[in-house]
């Protein structure tokens, strides 16, 4: 007895994607092993450590708790679809490379997401806003700190 | 260092771009055609014999490849490496017979997707035959207890006494005694990426291919042990990122049973734990101490000796945890002049889950007890706790010192750091804030902790708690090639999990040869192509791979100037080297550049000098400066070579009626030496500190009276956020070592080694006016509320 | 941690959503938000057959403010709750409330009417629901019915929805005289679960006498409570300070909390007694300076 695939279309990163995955799987795990856009990490599947956080309809939402069907008809943008236009690093992007706002690279994905999308909404947000915006974004290896520096000086260029 | 030119200066890390970019590649994200999943089914008794396994069921599922159990597997693979002395210890991937803890794996099944394998994973049934369990540490060691490994004949794993100095006169000699317990609550390092494993048999080369997102020393040669094969039939991939580690990546059990399938089966296998399976079966927990703490003192806060005795409860098996109790050996009196020390480590088994390598090996929960007794110590002769700390902390002038368990501290200044730390946390200040929230009705204190962060990764504890593991080898290596274009490539034999490695070697190699780090290269070589290395552990990296590379670079520019003399038919001595380019001194001399130099080695052998090989290509090996020692009699041994230090000051209020504290001002004073990339030192202080937070007040893998484990997701498990981590202020010192090239000193475990010891001293002064006082980690707001009551 | 295969429905109304709840009864689950359903999935807690998936329906995400109660379709996300300044002047707790439950990425696509169909006891949402007295309606097949959150919340995890009907609208009652509303949550991190949550609402008239007044805790039982009696007895005082605390007192005493790894039952009533405090308190200062 093989699983029931649905069709499902999704535009991310701005092109359209077709699939035909089962109910089940993970909207997470779609992009991961389907696309291979392996830039959204999963850290703990039950919706807690926001590695896996992605742009839903331009919101911060964690893809673990998604399943891909559910995606159909929407927008996602994750971590690859960040870079300028021309190609290069965006300015949060360059900024954590600038500030150090990584190490091991795995929550980074999930950061820069929810931190885009705090300057889209707030483009010069306090230390406090930021911290709010991240708060659902473990990190194990930073400790904040110079993410916290990365997202300010992004926010700091913009001016 | 001014003297420096790309060391110490703020530089991007190389390995930025490429994560930023979400452009990673981790264990999860490699793919081979082919490739099967596992998924694991596990006990859910902490104690138990297994009476069968029916798998037929499972093995009807969709998907379903093969389903492996303990039987097939500790047949026809060797057990896992333990590192004391306990033959009767075994331990294998999957339970023989016996399960030993909650969450121990039974059996592992191998179908076309993890959620197939899942799937069938449910339809395994396992009759158990549950037996009594033991899940307390202390009820482990008495008369008995039930036996977690009966063949073993006890649920000791290592035990003994060490004295050195004169401790029995110290005691009685001291105008005072006070002693306590404390207590280092069960908690890990916990990484946010889990631990997985690639394992691929080629069968037409006969090797075995691994990709692993792992840290851990001897990670190839024990996984050929134990599948039995050779050495050079295992190829391990280091350059595979690893998302986080801190010490517990050793997932040599995952590698085992994924490398076993891998053969047994002619198909890719991937094991990627999922979380569940990475808390209760991962094995990778961390120290479980109990700590007896005896001072001997003089009225003038003089300590004269320590007894302590440190009860550490390993779980049910154990690889290097127990050696977690040998470590703190070599900074047991921390940074003070402590001259008499009992120390009895004792290592015990329970039916719970295994413990790993956790950052500091086993220094932070000593730390946390050292800094308790200081505060303790303090209280009892009503002295600041600032003032019994320089009272009793080596001198900058006492350096090199040699504390009574036999290693020598290479250099220090631990009173200027704790003066810069308590300038820049404005201390005076942060007494009236302290007072003034006092005086309106809530609860604060001010923690300080001052201390010591072994660097350098000397592993002597190995041999000093297992006499017949005579290792001492303790090195790291790094090849440099210069290319015909002229481009400069280092190779490393390790895999990295943030500690920045690449943009280390290239600033090393950019530092001696002269040339712009931004061109240099480094990549990683697989474990068969690879020069010896101990991989990252230990603090180590900074001076183990800094001065391999350091060495390396050394010999090719020394190989250029041979060369550039044999050209320029003068003698070494007479030419200055800069930029690469090699130039007579003196006015208007002549010069070969870099670019001639490199033709020359690469294309012209005729303009060789004898006895250069060609190419321009170097390899530097070597072993950790201080080591190859053995341990004496009395159990004294040089541990660590290089002594980085931390002084922490830190201020916590806690609301008197909810008892939730939150930590209102943050300050480390800290000296590793030279930092090679300031940037990348400090990240890993604040991520140590956050780390060490945790520790302290939030996390703990919990247990019941009948040994499951109530903490085993996220939701239980508490990871601090940007939320709960305070911004931290970091000042520097740098007191250089004499052991390494630069003056660095490690610091990959920096914040964590002081950090618990100062939010405990800190809760500890908050609670102090009410009388009451705590030393249980993690400080949660109800142990708070019950030590007020 | 995969979740167990089931079928996926994706309704584009509310009738066509309650007929495949007619349909396959109790092994049909409703997701909207997911935040609180897919993790249990994925440890395999729940096993439904048939999710049906009502994300899609547009008829259930709305938010209007009329004079008595405000009106939110049960698919609204919590985020735009949490963002509408002109609700949070007629129903203060809703922010209040929402800023404590979980992080951003929760809020933004978990759901108002989720939050109180999965009734977890520590909750903020449904707290909120039994102080103010909301109006949860019920749609099945055969209709619609109306219930009040005390009568909706009936234990751990479990509500009064048949296993046919689904949630449609929350009417949350706007208090028309100078009001003041509170609600503070003990939790070990901020967004985890509360260990205890007390909501709090009261009304005074130009002397600063009580003329109404709420309030209810989370995290001390099966479902949240809510304290009628004892409210009523700040009805015509001042609400002073000693009687706050013997309000609080008597509260704490009449909660059987449970025990878990982060709080005992005794820590969780001693919660329990301080944090009803402090809202009447703080609920006051709020309503004399409103």
């Amino acid at each position: 007895m093989t699983e029931k695939l649905y069709e499902i279309s999704v535009e991310v990163n701005g092109v359209r994607c077709e699939g035909r995955v089962p109910a089940r799987l993970s909207l997470v795990d779609w992009l991961r092993e389907e696309l291979r856009l392996t830039g959204t990490h999963v850290g703990c599947e039950h919706g807690v450590c926001g590695a896996c956080s992605v742009l839903l309809d331009g919101e911060p939402v964690r893809s673990c708790l998604m399943y891909a069907v559910q995606a159909h008809g929407h927008r996602v943008g994750t971590v690859e679809g960040l870079r300028s236009p021309e190609g290069g690093l965006s300015p949060l992007q360059d900024a954590f490379c600038e500030a150090h706002g990584l190490q091991c690279g795995y929550c980074t994905p999930g950061m820069l997401i929810a931190a885009q999308a705090l300057l889209d909404a707030t483009p010069h947000p306090t230390e406090e806003q930021i911290r709010e915006a991240i708060g659902g974004n473990l990190c194990r290896c930073t400790g904040y700190a110079q993410i916290v520096e990365a997202v300010l000086l992004a926010a700091e260029r913009s001016r | 260092m001014s003297e420096f030119r790309y060391v110490g200066k703020r530089r991007r890390a190389k390995e930025h771009v490429r994560f930023v970019l979400g452009r990673g590649r981790y264990v999860g994200d490699i793919h081979v055609v082919g490739m099967q999943h596992i998924a694991i089914v596990a006990s859910p008794h902490p104690a138990a014999r297994i009476v069968s396994i029916d798998t037929s069921a499972a093995a009807r599922a969709p998907g379903v490849r093969y389903i492996l159990t303990g039987e097939e597997l500790c047949a026809n693979t060797d057990s896992l490496l333990i590192g004391v002395d306990a033959p009767q210890v075994k331990r294998w991937p999957l339970a023989p017979g016996m399960v030993r803890y909650a969450g121990e794996w039974v059996a592992a099944v191998v179908a076309n997707s993890r959620a197939a394998a899942e799937d069938a994973a449910e339809l395994v049934e396992v009759q158990y035959e549950p037996q009594p369990c033991v899940v307390e540490a202390e009820a482990a060691l008495a008369a008995g207890a039930p036996l977690v490994h009966p063949a073993h004949a006890s649920n000791v794993l290592y035990r003994r006494k060490f004295v050195w100095g004169p401790v029995e006169q110290a005691f009685a000699q001291a105008h005072q005694q006070l002693s306590f317990r404390a207590y280092w609550g069960r908690s890990a390092t916990v990484p946010i990426e889990t631990f997985g494993v690639v394992a691929h048999w080629d069968a037409g080369h006969g090797i075995l291919d691994i990709w692993a997102s792992i840290q851990m020393p001897k990670f190839p040669d024990q996984t050929a042990r134990a599948l039995r094969l050779p050495g050079n039939a295992v190829r391990v991939h280091h350059d595979v990122d690893v998302g986080g580690s801190y010490g517990v990546k050793r997932g040599i059990k995952h590698t085992v049973l994924a490398g076993y399938l891998a053969r047994r089966l002619g198909a890719p296998m991937r094991l990627i734990e999922d979380r569940l399976e990475n808390m209760r079966g991962g094995d990778m927990q961390g120290p479980d101490r109990h700590f007896d703490v005896h001072v001997a003192f003089d009225f003038d806060g003089i300590i004269h000796g320590l007894r302590i005795r440190a009860l550490d409860d390993v779980g049910a098996y154990a690889g290097r945890s127990p050696l977690q109790l040998g470590k703190p050996v070599g900074a047991i009196c921390g940074p003070y002049r402590i001259p008499a020390i009992e120390y009895e480590p004792i290592s015990v088994m329970t039916n719970k889950t295994p413990q790993e390598a956790v950052r500091g090996f086993g220094q932070s929960p000593t730390n946390f007890a050292l800094e308790r007794a200081m505060d303790r110590v303090a209280r009892e002769l009503d002295m600041d706790r600032i003032e019994i700390r320089k009272r009793n902390l080596i001198r900058r002038d006492d350096f090199p010192y040699t504390i009574p368990s036999g290693s020598t501290y290479d250099s220090g200044d631990y009173h200027a750091v704790l003066d810069k730390a308590l300038a820049a946390a404005r201390y005076p200040e942060l007494l009236e804030l302290r007072d003034r929230t006092r005086a309106n009705g809530k609860l604060a204190g001010i923690g300080i902790s001052t201390c010591l962060e072994p660097s350098g990764g000397n592993s002597a504890f190995e041999v000093l708690l297992n006499p017949k593991n005579e290792t001492t080898t303790w090195m790291d290596s790094c090849l440099v090639r210069v290319d015909l274009s002229g481009a400069v490539t280092g190779v490393i034999g390790n895999s990295s999990s943030g500690q920045g490695h690449e943009s280390l070697v290239a600033t090393v190699l950019a530092e001696v040869l002269e040339r712009d780090p931004e061109g240099i290269r480094v990549v990683r070589a697989d474990s068969l192509m690879a020069l010896p290395s101990n991989s990252p552990v230990g603090s180590r990296m900074a001076i183990m791979l800094g001065g391999a590379a350091a060495g390396a670079a050394k010999t090719i520019k020394r190989t250029l100037l041979t060369i550039a003399a044999h050209n320029l038919e003068c003698a070494v001595e007479d030419l200055e080297y800069r930029n690469g380019d090699a130039s007579l001194k003196g006015v208007g001399g002549k010069k070969l550049t870099w670019h001639e130099l490199i033709e020359i080695a690469h294309r012209k052998f005729h303009k060789l000098p004898p006895g250069i090989e060609p190419g321009l290509q170097a390899k530097f090996v070597w072993e950790v400066p201080t080591g190859g020692g053995l341990p004496s009699a009395d159990g004294r041994i040089q541990m660590y070579p290089c002594y980085a230090f931390e002084a922490h000051i830190v201020l916590i209020e806690i609301d008197p009626d909810t008892a939730k504290p939150a930590i209102h001002r943050y300050v480390c004073g800290h000296d590793c030496g030279v930092m090679i990339n300031p940037d990348i030192v400090h990240g890993m202080t604040y991520g140590g500190i956050a780390h060490g937070i945790g520790a302290a007040l939030y996390e703990q893998f919990a247990y019941t009276a009948d040994g499951q484990l109530t903490s085993g997701s996220f939701m239980d498990y508490l990871i601090p956020s940007a939320l709960e981590v305070p911004p931290l202020a970091i000042v520097d010192h740098c007191t250089p070592s004499p052991l390494t090239e630069f003056g660095q000193k490690g610091s990959g475990e920096a914040g964590y080694l002081g950090a618990p010891a100062a939010v405990a001293n800190a809760i500890n002064d908050a609670l102090a006016p009410r009388g009451a006082s705590l030393d249980t980690l993690p400080m949660t707001p109800e142990a708070i509320w019950k030590a007020l009551r | 941690m995969k979740s167990p295969a089931f079928e996926y429905t994706r309704p584009a109304s509310v009738a066509e959503a309650c007929a495949l709840l007619a349909r396959h009864g109790a092994d049909a689950k409703v997701i909207a938000g997911g935040q609180s359903l897919v993790p249990m999935m994925a440890m395999r807690l729940v096993r439904p057959s048939v999710l049906v998936d009502i994300n899609e329906i547009d008829a259930l995400k709305y938010l209007a403010i009329e004079p008595q109660e405000a009106r939110i379709g049960a698919c609204t996300r919590q985020v735009t709750v949490e963002r509408d300044d002109a609700l949070s002047e007629r129903i203060p707790l809703l922010r209040m409330a929402l800023k404590c439950v979980g992080h951003v990425q929760t809020r933004n696509r978990g759901t108002v009417g989720g939050s109180l169909a999965h009734a977890d006891p520590s909750a903020e949402l449904p707290l909120v629901a039994l102080v103010l007295g909301a109006r949860l309606r019920l749609r099945s097949a055969s209709g619609r019915r109306d219930v009040q959150a005390r009568e909706f919340l009936t234990g751990a995890m479990s509500t009064a929805l048949r296993p046919d009907e689904c949630l449609e609208e929350i009417g949350w009652p706007a208090w028309r005289e100078r009001t003041g509303a509170a609600f503070m949550e003990v939790s070990i991190r901020h967004g985890d679960f509360a260990l205890v949550a007390a909501a709090t609402q009261v009304a005074l008239d130009a002397q600063a006498r009580c003329t109404r007044a709420s309030f209810g805790l989370a995290g001390v039982g099966a479902t949240a409570v809510a304290f009628p009696e004892l409210a009523g007895r700040l009805v015509g005082t001042k609400m002073e300070d000693g009687l706050v605390e013997e309000v609080a007192h008597a509260a704490a005493k009449q909660i059987s909390p449970g025990s878990d790894m982060h709080a005992s039952s005794e820590y969780r009533r001693h919660l329990a007694r301080v944090l009803v405090a402090r809202t009447l308190r703080a609920a006051r200062e709020k309503a004399a300076s409103a």
